[in-house]
């Protein structure tokens, strides 16, 4: 069945502003093929820079076409932190809580996790300040690379068009 | 009705269709999807594209069987587990075991009986035991089909005159299996000898009716065993509800249009998972690992071969390819232990599938085509897939649930990335304080006993709303606490009080739904064996998008208490702990005070009048908590979800309070507070490249603590592609090891 939904139904919801019932039909219906481009277009109008996005890649963070051609990925305040396959985290600002002091600033003494076993990464936007990421590992794990697209395959097999 | 069965409890030869063998069908089926990659070889659905309207009639009829027997057949059982909790469901199967069709419940199953019909099939029960109209099989053996011993199937096969046309299974969990320590999922033992009673695919009743001799040994082996008995009732009751409903079907629509429907209703749902994945996945590799520690190096009570301090590793990956194949692996998992977490593939598998039912396919049509459109790689010799198998499984859900937290948090990065942001979840908490116990009960009876309040746990955060506060469980969408009152005659435990717990609930933008806490005291027991478990000294969820993950747990019991002098003089008494920084138990009681963070023990003794604090899980948040609105952390305070003071270190919201003393967000006050704390978190973070090269060093020296230390060591002797991550991230020599 072919669904669509109204652009500003969508920028209701991007905002958390969709009633109840509206939600409740967009979480029970069937879902509109055109949702990608128009949330792209959503996105790409609440940012304050002009770079083409090809890809949401998560809360704040996008990968946008630069005028060389290159993948970048980019914050929502405009800030570069890597070519779309690297991990945006290693070029992230990062602050470790892996004292029981900066753990109980969040959770209640023995609600939090005992830094000797676990510490919470905290990743940062470098120019907005704004916590992006938090990861939970034990001391010596590797950054967690959560998510690396396929931009090219969902492009071209998924979409049947070439990426911007 | 046996009136379709025409040799009771005779041996049939070739009951598969067309004068095959079972085996026979089971293998031209593996080897036609591996030929083709259609279930059966089918390209076209003709029923379903010819003659829709009764392709839709068939199916109602068939999931409506499954759901009133279901519903029927609960009231059968006296097992509140099983009555008011509905730990139950059935399921319909093909001849070679697929499921086609399935109720409401403890959905998790359905995979884990397919397995079981198939371990019968290829090893030719066909020939010994039989398989006949009117047999009964039963099976709780994780190895061969089963999350665990306490969740025990019923299967039976459903003949058309002399062919099989299919199976009914049903499962239920219970409140006893005959474990060396009392309660469903009794743990502390080394291995499968300790795990109660096993009942491995076998031929347990015939003519429709159970061997008696079969529930005399249940009856023998069990505690709670009039629980157990009432509960195989149950089971086959409902497996007959579903045989009936197929004998109705078949006599409306014919045999022949019943056997083209289930190997269609299959392949539609291989289709429908595929289509699902193209429609809102995204293509790419997701990395997604989770942790649960196992504080054991001190509890005298586990044993020695447990007596360690253990770090599981879920290092979850899932791959979604071009062709819409979406697959998960552990590769990297560490190795199986001497505990009853282990995790043999059915129940992974089945995990794998009940979450597929919660996110991506959520429609009651969702059968074993799901199982077709995936793949879980489970490395050999990990917990999740032991190379020993006598390891004992009694607890598999301790490892298994923080195991695929990460696979809703990989599907919701899927669903940003296409735009479908009302399907996003930062995951789940993991389902405890799970209590579990036995002893001489309030009756003067032995007795034994596990409290189900897990299934209600905080959810996680959505893209656009909080989480729901104490209501769900992975592993049954439909959770329900049980009465106090029903688990206070089941237990000598009386409930001093049940509450949410503040500050449970992961922060964020929108945070996670708040836990829950119960205070039990023990009563008119003498003394009894008590569990705990959960997680302690870390999180065994996260948050996504900045969002933090939900509490982690911890133990505070009191032995000794003089709660008994303090009931006589009228004296205050605790209802819950509350905030632990400020225990209400430590306030008001005096006893032995046991409170640290070894949430997870083996079987301790308790006496008449001790205190044991029970607390259960809020949900992982989702986005920066300095992007809430401020009202909402307000009314977060106001309602008792959390404490004041971390109104401003974790929301940045300056509380000012009104006249009428509820508390509320003074705006511009906040504004500035959350700009300087923006600020202060730059000032005090470090670039990536400089943390990672400080850590690299802390590897190096290998200042980490041992049990982590022996994770890093079994995963890599396990794995070599994980050792290659590990060594290749921290710049490692080709042999580092710890």
């Amino acid at each position: 069945m072919s669904v669509s939904h109204d652009i500003n139904t969508l920028r209701e919801l991007k905002d958390g502003k969709l009633s109840f019932e509206k939600l409740h039909g967009l979480i029970s219906g069937f879902k509109d093929a055109d949702r990608f481009d128009k949330m792209v277009q959503i996105w790409q109008e609440s940012v304050e820079w002009d770079d083409p996005i090809l890809l949401p890649l998560a809360e704040h963070l996008f990968v946008v076409r630069k005028p060389d051609g290159r993948r970048v990925v980019k914050s929502t305040w405009g800030y570069e932190y890597c070519e779309a396959q690297e991990n945006w985290k290693l070029h992230a600002k990062v602050f470790v809580r892996d004292t029981e002091e900066l753990i109980n600033e969040i959770y209640p003494d023995k609600l939090g996790c005992d830094p000797e076993w676990m510490q919470l990464r905290e990743y940062y936007d470098p120019l907005s300040g704004t916590l992006l990421e938090v990861e939970v590992v034990p001391p010596g794990y590797p950054i967690v690379h959560d998510f690396k697209p396929d931009i090219d395959t969902f492009y071209r097999d998924w979409l049947g068009r070439p990426v911007p | 009705m046996l009136n379709k069965v025409q040799a009771v409890d005779s041996r049939i030869e070739n009951i598969g269709w067309e004068g095959k063998t079972l085996r026979q069908m089971l293998k031209e089926s593996d080897d036609i999807f591996e030929r083709t990659g259609h279930y059966q070889g089918l390209k076209d659905l003709k029923i379903r594209t010819g003659q829709p309207i009764l392709y839709e009639k068939i199916f109602s009829h068939l999931r409506g069987g499954l759901v009133n027997a279901r519903s029927t057949a609960l009231n059968i059982s006296a097992s509140p587990i099983v009555k008011e909790i509905g730990e139950l469901s059935f399921a319909l199967y093909t001849p070679e075991g697929e499921s086609v069709a399935l109720s409401t419940g403890i959905i998790v199953h359905v995979h884990t009986m397919a397995d079981a019909i198939k371990y019968m099939i290829r090893n030719n029960y066909e020939q010994n035991p039989g398989i006949a109209p009117g047999h009964v099989f039963c099976n709780n053996n994780s190895m061969i089909g089963d999350v665990h011993t306490a969740d025990v199937h019923t299967l039976i096969p459903i003949f058309w005159e002399n062919e099989l046309i299919g199976w009914a299974g049903g499962v239920t969990h219970e409140i006893d299996v005959g474990g060396i320590q009392p309660g469903s999922m009794c743990y502390g033992h080394a291995d499968r000898y300790g795990d109660g009673l096993l009942v491995s695919a076998e031929l347990v009743g015939t003519n429709d009716l159970f061997h008696e001799d079969y529930l005399q040994r249940c009856r023998d082996n069990v505690r709670a065993e009039m629980y157990w008995v009432l509960d195989e009732k149950t089971r086959l009751t409902g497996c007959q509800l579903v045989r009936e409903q197929v004998y109705r079907t078949i006599e409306e629509v014919g045999l022949d249009t019943y056997k083209a429907f289930i190997r269609e209703a299959i392949e539609e749902g291989r289709r429908t998972l595929v289509g699902k994945v193209r429609q809102m996945g995204f293509p790419g590799e997701y990395e997604a690992p989770t942790f649960i520690d196992l504080p054991w190096k001190n509890d005298e009570t586990v044993h020695p071969l447990a007596r360690k301090d253990t770090m599981m590793h879920a290092p979850l990956r899932m791959k979604i390819t071009g062709d819409g194949h979406l697959g998960l692996s552990f590769d990297g998992a560490n190795q199986w232990d001497y505990h009853s977490f282990n995790c043999a593939p059915s129940p992974m598998q089945g995990a794998m599938w009940v979450q597929l039912t919660q996110t991506l396919w959520n429609s009651d049509k969702i059968n074993d085509g799901a199982y077709y459109a995936t793949s879980i790689e489970l490395p050999k010799g990990s917990w999740c897939n032991p190379d020993y198998d006598k390891v004992s499984t009694t607890l598999t859900w301790f490892f298994l649930i923080p195991s695929f937290t990460g696979f809703v948090r990989s599907l919701a990065r899927s669903y940003f990335a296409r735009g479908y942001l009302e399907e996003i979840s930062a995951s789940y908490p993991c389902t405890w304080n799970l209590l579990q116990g036995g002893g001489i009960n309030h009756f003067g009876k032995p007795s034994a006993f596990t409290n189900f309040e897990i299934s209600c746990q905080g959810t996680g955060a959505a893209y656009v709303k909080d989480g729901e506060a104490t209501c769900a469980a992975m592993w049954n969408p439909e959770g329900d606490m049980g009465e106090v009152e029903t688990w206070e005659h089941l237990e000598p435990l009386l409930y001093l009080g049940r509450g949410r717990k503040a500050n449970t609930s992961g922060a964020g933008k929108y945070r996670g739904g708040c836990g829950a806490e119960s205070l039990r005291m023990l009563f008119k027991t003498e003394s009894q064996i008590l569990f705990s478990a959960g997680e302690g000294h870390v999180f065994a969820s996260a948050g996504v998008f900045g969002g933090y993950p939900g509490n982690s747990g911890y133990r505070h019991n009191v032995h000794h208490s003089n709660m008994k002098e303090l009931a006589a003089n009228k004296a205050p008494y605790p209802t819950l702990d509350g905030d632990p920084e400020n225990s209400a138990i430590s306030a008001l009681v005096k006893g032995d005070e046991v409170f640290d963070l070894n949430q997870m023990t083996g079987p301790h003794p308790f006496g008449e009048y001790d205190l044991y604090a029970s607390v259960q899980r809020g949900g992982p948040g989702l986005g920066d908590p300095l992007e809430r609105d401020p009202a909402a952390v307000a009314a977060d305070v106001n309602g008792g979800e959390l404490l004041e003071r971390f109104a401003k270190p974790i929301y940045g919201v300056v509380l000012t309070r009104g006249a009428d003393g509820r508390l509320a967000a003074d705006v511009a006050a906040t504004r500035a507070e959350r700009a300087a704390m923006r600020q202060r978190r730059l000032e005090r973070a470090v670039d990536a490249k400089d943390f990672v090269a400080r850590e690299r060093e802390r590897v190096l020296a290998g200042n980490i603590n041992a049990p982590v230390r022996a994770m890093y060591q079994s995963s890599m002797k396990l794995s070599s592609r994980w050792a290659a991550h590990f060594r290749t991230f921290w710049s490692l020599a080709d042999d580092f090891s710890f």
